[in-house]
């Protein structure tokens, strides 16, 4: 099992403290609210679809480290990418965070949030890593609200399933 | 036990650490806990969780041994002898809980599956029959969730309505707010005895006496208090008292709900089934007396003898010595973290039992908790459900550290300990 500690390593706490594309869009095309009941969590997801291409992303809200520091790395990653990019990357950040992708020996697009890869071993925490992604998830399909805990949602992910 | 008079024995503690006010051996009580031993993730563990569950002893192991391995079968149902001897244990345990928190008679104890079934007890027996459309329900912010949804459940069906005594900055109780809130339509208070969220111990003695004045009857949910405090139910004068097994060094799936025999006579079964009936046709069932009118189907028979043996291993130490080291603890703690730079504590009430819930600035609680489960320290982050008590301090959550008898100053100082650990990572 990983050292827990290496999830509150220094990009994490450096998103955390200094969470890029952190704010509101005028005018955004896509948006979602995502909350995890469980926790408190909640943050605000806003972005700009050029076409098939993200040009403009913010979010804002209050959560952990690790949520807002995937948030914000999240965001970081999908600007300037095509909706598709963005899809594979929620369902490859989602299958690393869930264990079901060793981002070690399989092949991904993740590049720097493997850092999130340690938060398997920490079920409770699996949620607030992903929260931000499902929230995309429902901002693309154009769900206006989601949640950790809606059963019929693509994106649920029980605890424990790792 | 007899532990009272032995001098706490020198432990590897800081030089921080005061001797605690009370004669009480700490050691020994913890020789008696195996799972302190226990190295969950490879570190000794640091348990300050016990306002969710408590741990259990061995004797009250034992005991729930003992009786799978030669005493169990069905009870209240044949005539043979190991029947009649589970039967005659399941009893006895009623009895040494009507014993415990000071009950008239034996059958005012209910057996139920814990706080919240006793409080859906209640509500479905006594409410739902004697609450109606405009009446009024008294709850306080303090409440955990369980004694707040049933009574709005019950409000929804029967379109009465619930009035909330609010508390001030420090957690306390507004007396006279609470007052202010009874008028004729008043039919109920339901009050917790300590907060789980804050620990603050409410004035329930003052409170039931104000509520009878009126005529109003009142729940007490006790399940932070009966683990730490000695609890009489005829001098509280209170007509419903809940509270959990689980919580009180004893198993889960048990706890109780006391009700004034006079009152529990008049209320309607909540459950339908067997052992609750005299009589059965398919024109009319005739109910059962008090209290298996209220303890349908086969009860949790191991673990409401297995908490007869709590309460039994609980009296031997004594609750007032309990009380007095948790006191310490609680007191030794608050001192520390006061002190400490960038640390909140929420709930500062005068009277205060066993628990203490904090914020750090700047860092998340459930952070903080899988950072202090690092160092092996188990508390509690979240809500507590007790959401309304977070919005009333306007945080999301807290870190709540709470302490049972088996607890060690040296606990207390690798709380603050790692609590300085989090604040590293996070500077």
């Amino acid at each position: 099992m990983a050292d827990p500690k290496s999830m509150y390593q220094e990009v994490i706490l450096d998103h955390n403290r200094k969470p890029r594309n952190y704010g509101t869009l005028d005018h955004a095309s896509h948006h979602a609210k995502g909350h995890n009941p469980l926790c408190g969590d909640h943050l605000s997801l806003a972005l700009n679809l050029d076409g098939e291409r993200i040009t403009a992303i913010a979010f804002e809200g209050e959560s952990c480290a690790i949520c807002k520091a995937s948030a914000s790395m999240m965001t970081a990653n999908v600007k300037g990418k095509t909706r598709q990019d963005a899809e594979t990357l929620i369902q490859e950040f989602r299958d690393m965070a869930t264990g079901q992708l060793d981002t070690g020996k399989q092949a991904h697009h993740l590049g720097r949030l493997t850092v999130f890869a340690g938060v398997r071993d920490l079920p409770t925490r699996v949620k607030c890593a992903i929260l931000p992604w499902h929230t995309l998830h429902a901002a693309l399909h154009s769900v206006a609200d989601t949640s950790t805990e809606s059963e019929n949602d693509p994106m649920h992910a029980p605890i424990g399933d790792a | 036990m007899n532990m009272s008079q032995t001098a706490i024995e020198a432990a590897p503690e800081s030089a921080l650490t005061p001797q605690p006010a009370t004669a009480f051996d700490v050691e020994r009580v913890r020789a008696d806990f195996p799972i302190l031993g226990a190295r969950p993730g490879g570190k000794p563990l640091i348990y300050l969780d016990n306002a969710a569950s408590s741990q259990m002893p061995q004797q009250v192991i034992d005991r729930l041994v003992r009786y799978q391995m030669s005493q169990h079968a069905n009870i209240h149902r044949a005539v043979h002898t190991l029947s009649e001897m589970a039967t005659a244990e399941y009893e006895e345990a009623r009895r040494k809980l009507a014993r415990f928190i000071n009950a008239r008679e034996e059958r005012e104890v209910i057996f139920t599956s814990g706080t919240t079934e006793s409080i859906n007890l209640a509500m479905h027996g006594y409410g739902r029959k004697f609450i109606g459309a405009g009446d009024e329900i008294i709850l306080t912010t303090l409440e955990h969730h369980s004694n707040i949804v049933p009574w709005q459940m019950l409000a929804e069906e029967k379109g009465a309505k619930i009035r909330v005594a609010p508390i001030d900055d420090a957690g306390e109780l507004l007396i006279d707010e609470y007052e202010k809130l009874f008028n004729e339509h008043t039919k109920l208070v339901g009050v917790a005895h300590v907060s789980n969220a804050l620990g603050t111990v409410n004035p329930v003695k003052q409170m039931i006496a104000y509520a009878h004045a009126r005529g109003v009857p009142v729940l007490v949910d006790g399940a932070q208090a009966v683990p730490h405090m000695k609890v009489d139910v005829q001098d509280l004068d209170c007509d419903f008292y809940a509270f959990s097994g689980h919580k009180l060094c004893g198993p889960t799936g048990i706890g109780v709900l006391y009700g004034k025999a006079a009152l529990l006579e008049r209320m309607q079964p909540f459950k339908g089934g067997g052992d609750m009936i005299l009589s059965v046709t398919f024109e009319k069932t005739t109910y059962n007396v008090t209290p298996q009118k209220f303890e349908a189907g086969t009860p949790p028979i191991a673990a409401a003898i297995g908490l007869g043996a709590a309460v039994d291993y609980l009296s031997g130490i004594g609750l007032d010595a309990i009380a007095a080291h948790e006191r310490a603890l609680l007191d030794y703690a608050t001192a520390l973290l006061r002190g400490m730079p960038g640390v909140r504590i929420i709930g500062t009430a005068r009277e205060k039992a066993a628990v203490l819930s904090f914020a750090l600035e700047g860092v998340h609680p459930h952070d903080v908790g899988t950072l202090l489960n690092e160092d092996g320290v188990a508390v509690r982050t979240g809500h507590h459900c007790a959401q309304p008590v977070m919005q009333r301090f306007k945080v999301p959550a807290t870190s709540r550290a709470s302490f049972a008898f088996y607890n060690t100053m040296a606990e207390v100082d690798a709380l603050a300990a790692g609590i300085r650990n989090v604040q590293k990572v996070f500077c």
